[in-house]
């Protein structure tokens, strides 16, 4: 069979698995559609926080942006991974303990104000929206290279799937297909990354391999190698990159405190039945996240070597064009890998400095990872498949933040308090609809700015929710004026320097015209700052925050009796 | 109130707040200590092919990072246990 039989069976039979476990977890109440009833066991919750979390960028971009960025790629890794430590013990337990639904109402319970209500709410579906275009262009972009269907007809396929278990099975149809999507998604993964470790390497584990001698017999270390090549073809050394030590801290803790503060990661921890349990999830789903994400700087430097001898050949003179393997040419079809022969010897020749030839998007080099290690059809047609599941899953547990915010947060605790459960229920289906509508339109039309706005998802969630969590769990004191000032004050920071750098003046984004040095992708942890210091500074002047909310907090710093505040 | 007296909230929650920052000061350690203040002295260690602190940097952080979460989980559990707070079974 060939490549297209192979992708169109398994993405089939992964889409046909997907609205089987849909129709069989039905949501019957709101409880179910926001929480899933509350009663996942911790495992499965770990594996779906894993798959909610790793998106297309996670499975597609990030190994190939690694590949690229050497040592800096380390901010992704060590970013997207440590901020569940501050999850599990900072966040998760309390929020647990809590026992309401989403970050909104927390927010807006914890400071006894719809007004504080209203900012989270904004803030969830801004960073919700933002993200989700990004994963349905994730899913175009893998149909289009793998099925080769257009584009549109790719998000709209995808969209129907999500849009059946999501608007079905609310938070328990969404939880249930992502435990199938995260093992879809790492064997998609893991495969192509174990055969290329033996065929680079010789170590059939790759975080090993990583560290190993190559196998052509020279007893060269792999890194030792990638550093000499860099060096000899004008790049930095792979293993020291290019961003300055306090740019690569600054964007590190962002990440790490955005990922701590993003709404779609923390209502998962609503989901499992006691606060013991959600500490225990969070770690399980860490460990999930850490398969992929300790393989992934493998990949990237597997794939960096085999990428320049294939195009360099082993004497680095350059290969030429017409005997090149068959995926450059596959590839060159799609334009993410284009050659402009400037010295008309008909050989390809990559490098970093002016004799450079090739332009190669960074996106293909897990995609056609497998093609160049020479593996069979059915892998390279399971990465489509896990593409696609990694792509699914991240946009459903999206898409229900943003239907969620607008039934619960909105309505029912704001505009419409009378509504019953049904037609709450009913809202959040009709919200879900809605905004599967909308992420399908920015999928197909994409606004030139996607890839910009994703440093602003994480700066917002780090300069407006992380404070503000931290602040209502470990500061009894802090009152409503405190940390609503402190929110505003943050996010209008953040979102003053990224839109300066990004969309007024786009051409000054350099080091030289940076605060401290710090890029837009790393300046939310200096926005938390703020949130920070503003928020204590209004509450030393307002006074401390009522008795019945410090018993509130209190009560939030145990366990004992988690099973009572679950309900309304 | 769930605990026995005020004092024993004060505990358990200074108990949880040692913990907690003790974690935190390895989790600083691996990642921003080692994996990037200190990254350049500790590059001159090397550990298999790696140099040390590329290392931390691109896998060691984390498998610290899995540890801390269930070392934290496995030590609050016996906290909730000695004051009396953990959930029923």
């Amino acid at each position: 069979m060939d490549i297209q039989t192979w992708t169109f069976l398994l993405v089939g039979l992964s889409f046909a698995l997907y609205i089987g476990i849909a129709i069989w977890a039905r949501a019957g109440t709101t409880k179910e559609f926001y929480v899933a009833g509350g009663g996942i066991h911790p495992v499965a919750n770990g594996m779906a926080t894993a798959a909610d979390w790793m998106s297309a960028a996670s499975f597609i971009s990030m190994a190939g942006l690694i590949s690229f960025m050497g040592y800096d790629g380390g901010v992704y890794l060590m970013g997207w991974t440590g901020g569940y430590v501050l999850l599990a013990l900072c966040l998760a337990p309390y929020l647990r303990k809590f026992g309401k639904f989403t970050v909104p109402d927390f927010i807006g319970d914890r400071y006894y104000s719809q007004t504080a209500r209203t900012v989270a709410v904004i803030c969830a579906i801004f960073i919700s929206f933002t993200y989700v275009a990004g994963q349905m262009r994730g899913v175009g972009v893998v149909f289009s290279r793998f099925l080769e269907v257009d584009i549109v007809t790719g998000v709209l396929l995808g969209m129907c799937v999500v849009f059946f278990y999501a608007v079905l099975g609310g938070m328990k149809g969404i939880t249930y297909t992502q435990v199938a999507q995260y093992c879809v998604l790492i064997f998609a993964y893991l495969v192509p990354a174990v055969f290329i470790s033996i065929l680079v390497t010789g170590n059939p584990v790759p975080q090993l391999g990583f560290g190993d001698t190559l196998a052509d017999g020279s007893g060269t270390y792999l890194l030792e190698k990638l550093d000499g090549l860099s060096a000899e073809l004008g790049f930095t050394a792979y293993t020291s990159g290019t961003k300055s030590m306090i740019d690569v801290f600054f964007i590190t803790f962002a990440l790490m405190v955005g990922t701590a503060g993003l709404p779609h990661v923390i209502v998962r921890f609503f989901t499992v039945p006691k606060v013991a349990d959600a500490r225990r999830s969070a770690g399980w789903a860490l460990v999930f996240i850490a398969i992929l994400y300790t393989t992934a700087p493998a990949v990237a430097a597997f794939a960096r070597v085999n990428m320049i001898e294939t195009i360099n050949g082993p004497d680095s003179m350059g290969v030429a064009h017409a005997s090149a393997p068959s995926w450059i040419s596959n590839w060159e079809k799609t334009g993410l890998i284009t050659w402009e022969d400037k010295n008309e010897d008909g050989r390809m020749f990559y490098s970093g400095d002016d004799r450079n030839e090739m332009n190669i998007d960074r996106d293909i080099i897990v995609m056609a990872n497998p093609e160049i290690a020479n593996l069979p059809a059915w892998v390279i047609a399971l990465v489509a498949a896990g593409g696609v599941a990694a792509a699914l899953s991240t946009s459903a547990g999206l898409l229900l933040v943003i239907s969620t915010s607008i039934s619960h947060d909105l309505l029912k605790r704001n505009l419409m308090p009378n509504i019953s459960d049904k037609q709450e229920l009913m809202y959040a289906r009709i919200a879900a609809g809605c905004g599967i509508a909308v992420a399908a339109y920015l999928g197909i039309n994409p606004p030139g700015f996607v890839a910009q706005v994703v440093a602003f998802a994480f700066g917002l969630a780090a300069s407006s929710f992380f404070p503000a969590i931290i602040l209502g769990i470990f500061y009894k004191k802090m009152n409503k004026e405190g940390a609503i000032a402190g929110m505003l004050s943050g996010i209008g920071f953040t979102t003053s320097y990224i839109i300066y750098f990004k969309f007024i003046n786009p051409g000054a984004n350099m080091p030289e015209n940076w605060w401290f040095g710090i890029s837009p992708e790393g300046i939310g942890t200096l926005g938390m700052v703020v949130n920070f210091v503003v928020a204590f500074a209004v509450q030393k002047m307002t006074g401390e925050a009522p008795d019945h909310i410090k018993e509130l907090v209190e009560s939030l710093r145990y366990p004992k009796g988690s099973g009572e505040a679950q309900g309304h | 109130m769930s605990f026995q007296t005020d004092e024993h909230a004060k505990d358990y929650w200074k108990e949880n707040l040692r913990l907690l920052v003790t974690l935190l000061v390895i989790w600083f350690a691996v990642s921003f200590g080692f994996g990037i203040l200190l990254v350049e002295p500790l590059n001159s260690i090397p550990l298999f092919g790696f140099k040390l602190g590329f290392w931390f940097a691109q896998q060691g952080s984390m498998y610290v990072f899995v540890a801390l979460i269930f070392v934290y989980v496995a030590k609050m559990k016996a906290l909730d246990r000695k004051y009396d707070v953990h959930e029923d079974d």
